[in-house]
């Protein structure tokens, strides 16, 4: 895909713009974003999900908590109708992309080996593996973990985050940062809360309204009673505003990222 | 643990900046994190200690200054301290709240040693002397 654009990732100039001398004792004072590298990589990779009009969403959430199973269901749901892609990200084993292959829909599996989330660069990587022209969403799920992927950002256009019903209604209160880059909280195995009691939903709502954002959280449910209406609406609603921005990007008199 | 991440992403642009300036070490690194930037200073430290061996910031102090978390109110438009599980408005009680500090984890300055360049030439000299 590259071959288009060159890949030529700029390093990013503004370090380059100081100009005191190198002597012995001087300080260079700055105001760098350490995470500089990451964001100018992950900037590129948005560039090019919004070139071919796909919506890239970041699938979190701690281990075991439906990540995958969500997908399998909402591949299932919107066969069809969207042309649907998935980045997976694991430690080993390329299991959860096998599963994804099952349903028909092109997966790329990243194994991390001991990296414990998803950068920007592991994902423009993968990026060289999938064919990007004709899809309408793309999936990245993380690494399961609700402390590191939190502080990377891939290029996606929504963070999504699992919290199930087996875990504590307090997950939001223990991890802000990951709940705060949260654009909506599912609440995973729903058809659960019937028999775990100690999950309140109300209570998990108000630890994720005490980080300052009216984050919208719904339910979801892939086994027993399946239930994703509400995730499927939210897709949707997102998809076809992706679709309209893009669009008017590409409407003849507005000026295109040519660059 | 990220914070080796972090670390590795941190030297990349320290070595850019000493290379820049023509020095061959660098004496101190300082850093800003924010409670919010999801990054554990005590944990970065350690991954410091690892990741600096063969680097210019090898003999580097690491000096970490960690940020307060300030929030502005959107509803009653005061500011006010908060923690990072707890981001409401201390005035109002409200939660449509704008973070105005805590979530940067930024490179501050660095305090170079000697240029490269000079001693490089003085090797040089040597050399051709002798």
């Amino acid at each position: 895909m590259c071959e288009t654009c060159g890949c030529t990732v700029t390093p990013g100039n503004a370090h380059l713009a100081h100009e005191t001398t190198g002597r012995p004792g001087a300080t260079v004072e700055l105001l760098h974003d350490l995470l500089a590298a990451n964001d100018q990589v992950a900037l590129h990779n948005r560039a090019h999900f919004d070139e071919y009009g796909v919506l890239a969403i970041n699938l979190m959430s701690s281990p075991g908590a439906g990540k995958t199973s969500l997908l399998e269901a909402t591949i299932e749901a919107l066969q069809g109708r969207y042309r649907i892609a998935v980045i997976e990200g694991d430690l080993e084993t390329d299991n959860d992309a096998a599963r994804i292959r099952a349903h028909g829909v092109p997966a790329v599996q990243i194994t991390t080996g001991t990296a414990c989330h998803l950068d920007a660069h592991l994902v423009h990587r993968a990026l060289h593996d999938l064919a990007l022209a004709g899809l309408d969403l793309l999936f990245i799920e993380n690494v399961g973990n609700l402390v590191c992927p939190a502080s990377f950002d891939l290029g996606q256009h929504r963070n999504v985050v699992l919290l199930c019903a087996t875990e504590g209604d307090d997950k939001p209160a223990k991890y802000p940062v990951m709940f705060r880059a949260a654009d909506l909280v599912v609440l995973s195995k729903a058809d659960l809360l019937g028999v775990l009691e100690d999950f309140d939903p109300v209570r998990a709502a108000e630890a994720l309204r005490a980080l300052g954002r009216e984050t919208p959280m719904i339910r979801t449910a892939t086994r027993r009673v399946p239930s994703l209406d509400a995730w499927l609406a939210w897709l949707e609603h997102e998809v076809s505003a992706r679709r309209t921005l893009t669009t008017r990007r590409a409407s003849p008199g507005t000026a295109t990222a040519a660059a | 643990m990220h914070e080796l991440s972090v670390c590795q992403s941190l030297l990349d642009e320290v070595t850019k900046i000493a290379t820049s300036q023509g020095a061959g070490a660098v004496a101190r690194i300082t850093l800003e994190i924010g409670p919010l930037s999801g990054v554990e200073p005590e944990l970065l430290a350690r991954a410091f200690e690892i990741a600096r061996a063969g680097t210019c910031a090898a003999r580097a102090t690491l000096s970490l200054q960690v940020l307060e978390i300030m929030v502005r109110c959107t509803e009653c438009g005061a500011s006010s301290r908060a923690l990072p599980n707890r981001l409401l408005c201390a005035a109002c009680g409200g939660y449509r709240t704008r973070v105005l500090e805590g979530d940067e984890l930024r490179l501050r300055a660095i305090e170079l040693d000697a240029p490269a360049a000079r001693s490089a030439a003085r090797a040089e000299r040597r050399e051709s002397g002798g």
